[in-house]
């Protein structure tokens, strides 16, 4: 009876054996059959340029290509190249290729950007008043053809060229893709002409320097048969620009109790009003919150 | 049929009876307060005028009827040159003033004198209007003509505009805004116009927070301008959060100051710990005319004992100004923004001619008040 039993239990315990030894051959065979196949990616890709993977193995496979705007998948044959169209690589960026047959291998590269065609040209403020310490700033970012910021480094040339004066140069390397300045606006009133140059590609932008607030803001008036008719001299600011036309002057008579006011846009550098007031008045000015002289004039 | 015959019957005579007691009992001369005669009747109704009182409701109830044939014909004029047509005109306005878009809701009348043959009557008029109820005071002069009362009518009419011909070389601003196919990035870039605030004062009003100041313009180029405030209690949380919605001077054109008030009704602000202001300016096309000079300015009492800023607006410029409205800082004597007041003008500011003005002031301040700055917002029908 025992003597049964234990040549049953022997029997199993070599078709347990029998069963492992041919589960581990044949997993070292897919093991060394998925181990034939190796991609080789490619290590200077360029947006928008052909590119190869080299694979080993032999047979057909799966190939897929994600990149940061792009899925592919296709058919291809291992052992040989596999093609990647300029279109399939137009983003910039990390790209994983993978192949499949029977286990999937896979490879990771990076596309660079191809070289600068464009310049982002950001210029702050499109107006600047004159005369303000480190109120103009620009940024130039280059970017290729198929929009991707191209981050080597790389010298831009900044040019400002103002109406009064000689152009100013600044050479800026680009950093993590940028390169930027920050300028004092000018004393003169007008245009500031702003470029932005890399190799052969140049982005212009205008800054409008404008007048600041007025300065010495002086009146003069006189009564007339239709009322007080008063005026300010020519209205400029402490660099001696004279302010945009359409600037408001608050023109006020106080006079008998009563007082009149008057809010007059300069017109061609001057800004006019007519009062009406009796008696003897004190006329004051102001632009904003800039105050001018008060003038006194007589009663009727 | 003859179940129903009494109610009928009952109905009428029920009809008939308030009727009569409208006529008679519950007629204009008994309202709430002795003295006062409240605008109201019945359609078709128009009782004899043997009293001021009566002889002016008759007036007023044909004027909100837009009876004006009758209400014309009852008048004692002046003046002889006085037309039908101008005192329409003086009742419904002209020009798309406001009065144009307004309506007589009811007035309040009250005897200021009066003897056996004249009396001085005081009418506060209830108007509606797009902008909101305005309210407007008149005096009447009433004379006893034989047994019955008129209306004296010795307002002068409106003078009419001369025709001339005004040269007109103001400044306007165009707005370009670029063509869409040069879309690059940073091309088109044209920074919305600085304005700053000024100051800011919040107080505590019957009606509830007030929050206002002043803005100014700082750029070269107008701005719209709007003013919002947020009211934040000790937890950081918002109350509420308004704007200045009509109580601003929108368009500023450059270095233009403009009074703001945001107004929280039923909000105290002993429960307020913060107030946040956000001011927000766009480009937008302007232009500087017209130019409206604000002459006579003065802060007197009215008759009815008001703290009222009245003076005069003139049209300096050939445009009709259809709606002026009236904004008003008023400061203490730190230069600071105690109050902020508004009003409409009902009649439209034609070329070259003037209008009054009357804005209130709170009593309380009248006192505090040493210095005011006037700004005239306008609406051109043509603009709009």
């Amino acid at each position: 009876m025992s003597s049964s039993i234990n040549t049953a239990s022997t029997n199993h315990r070599l078709a347990v054996w029998v069963l492992s030894m041919a589960v581990t051959a044949l997993s070292l065979t897919a093991v060394v059959r998925a181990q034939d196949v190796t991609l080789h990616a490619p290590s200077n890709a360029v947006a928008g340029s052909a590119a190869k993977i080299e694979s080993t193995g032999s047979g057909s496979a799966t190939f897929y290509l994600l990149g940061p705007s792009i899925a592919v998948k296709r058919d291809v044959q291992l052992g040989q190249e596999i093609a990647l169209a300029p279109k399939e690589v137009q983003s910039a960026g990390r790209y994983v290729a993978i192949v499949c047959a029977g286990s999937c291998t896979n490879a990771d590269f990076f596309v660079a950007p191809a070289k600068p065609v464009s310049l982002v040209f950001l210029v702050h403020p499109s107006r600047a008043p004159v005369a303000k310490s480190g109120l103009i700033s620009g940024v130039a970012i280059p970017f290729d053809e198929y929009r991707n910021m191209v981050l080597t480094p790389s010298s831009v040339d900044f040019q400002l060229s103002a109406k009064s004066g000689a152009p100013v140069s600044h050479n800026v390397e680009t950093r993590d893709g940028a390169a930027w300045f920050r300028i004092s606006s000018g004393k003169s009133a007008g245009p500031l002409e702003i470029t932005a140059s890399l190799n052969d590609v140049v982005a212009r932008r205008v800054v409008q320097q404008v007048a600041s607030d007025p300065c010495h803001l002086r009146i003069k008036g006189e009564r007339t048969p239709q009322g007080i008719e008063v005026e300010t001299d020519p209205v400029r600011d402490c660099d001696g620009n004279p302010v945009p036309d359409g600037t408001i002057i608050t023109f006020t008579a106080k006079g008998g109790g009563e007082t009149s006011t008057v809010d007059a846009p300069v017109k061609k550098d001057v800004a006019r009003a007519r009062m009406t007031a009796k008696g003897p008045v004190v006329i004051s000015a102001a632009s904003g919150v800039v105050m001018g002289n008060e003038l006194h004039l007589g009663g009727q | 049929m003859k179940r129903g015959l009494p109610i009928v019957l009952i109905v009428l005579v029920v009809t008939v009876v308030l009727i009569v007691l409208g006529l008679t009992v519950a007629g204009p001369s008994s309202s709430g307060t002795v003295g006062l005669v409240r605008g109201s009747a019945l359609p078709g109704f128009s009782p004899n005028a043997n009293t001021p009182e009566q002889a002016l409701s008759n007036f007023l109830l044909d004027v909100q009827k837009r009876n004006w044939d009758r209400a014309f014909g009852s008048l004692e004029r002046t003046s002889q040159a006085l037309t039908e047509k101008q005192f329409e005109q003086e009742w419904t306005g002209a020009n798309g003033g406001l009065r144009s878009f307004s309506t007589l809701e009811y007035y309040d009348a009250r005897p200021l004198h009066a003897t056996d043959s004249d009396a001085q009557m005081r009418v506060r008029l209830h108007w509606s209007t797009p902008v909101g109820p305005v309210e407007d005071v008149r005096d009447f002069h009433m004379a006893k003509r034989g047994d019955q009362w008129k209306v004296v009518w010795n307002e002068a009419p409106r003078p009419n505009v001369p025709a001339e011909v005004v040269p007109v070389n103001y400044l306007r601003w165009d707005l370009v805004t670029g063509s869409a196919s040069g879309s690059e990035w940073g091309a088109h870039n044209v920074d919305a116009p600085r304005v700053r605030i000024l100051s800011m004062n919040a107080v505590d009003t019957a009606e509830g927070a007030v929050v206002m100041g002043e803005v100014v313009n700082e750029d070269t180029i107008p701005a719209f301008v709007n003013v919002n405030a947020t009211l934040v209690d000790a937890a950081g949380n918002v109350i509420d959060d308004e704007t200045s919605f009509d109580k601003i001077l929108h368009v500023l054109l450059p270095k233009q100051v403009s009074p703001y008030r945001i107004d929280f009704p039923k909000i105290s602000l002993s429960k307020v710990k913060n107030v946040r202001i956000d001011t927000k300016a766009t480009l937008v096309p302007a232009s500087s005319d017209p130019v409206i000079g604000v002459m006579n300015q003065k802060l007197d009492e009215d008759a009815q004992g008001h703290a009222v800023l009245h003076g005069d607006l003139l049209n300096q410029s050939g445009e009709i100004v259809n709606i002026p409205h009236v904004i008003v800082s008023f400061y203490d004597n730190n230069g600071k923004v105690v109050w902020v007041s508004d009003g409409y003008v009902e009649q439209a500011l034609l070329p070259q001619s003037s209008e009054p003005f009357a804005v209130e002031l709170p009593k309380s301040l009248a006192g505090k008040v040493q210095n005011f700055h006037v700004v005239v917002n306008q609406y051109s029908l043509d603009k709009s």
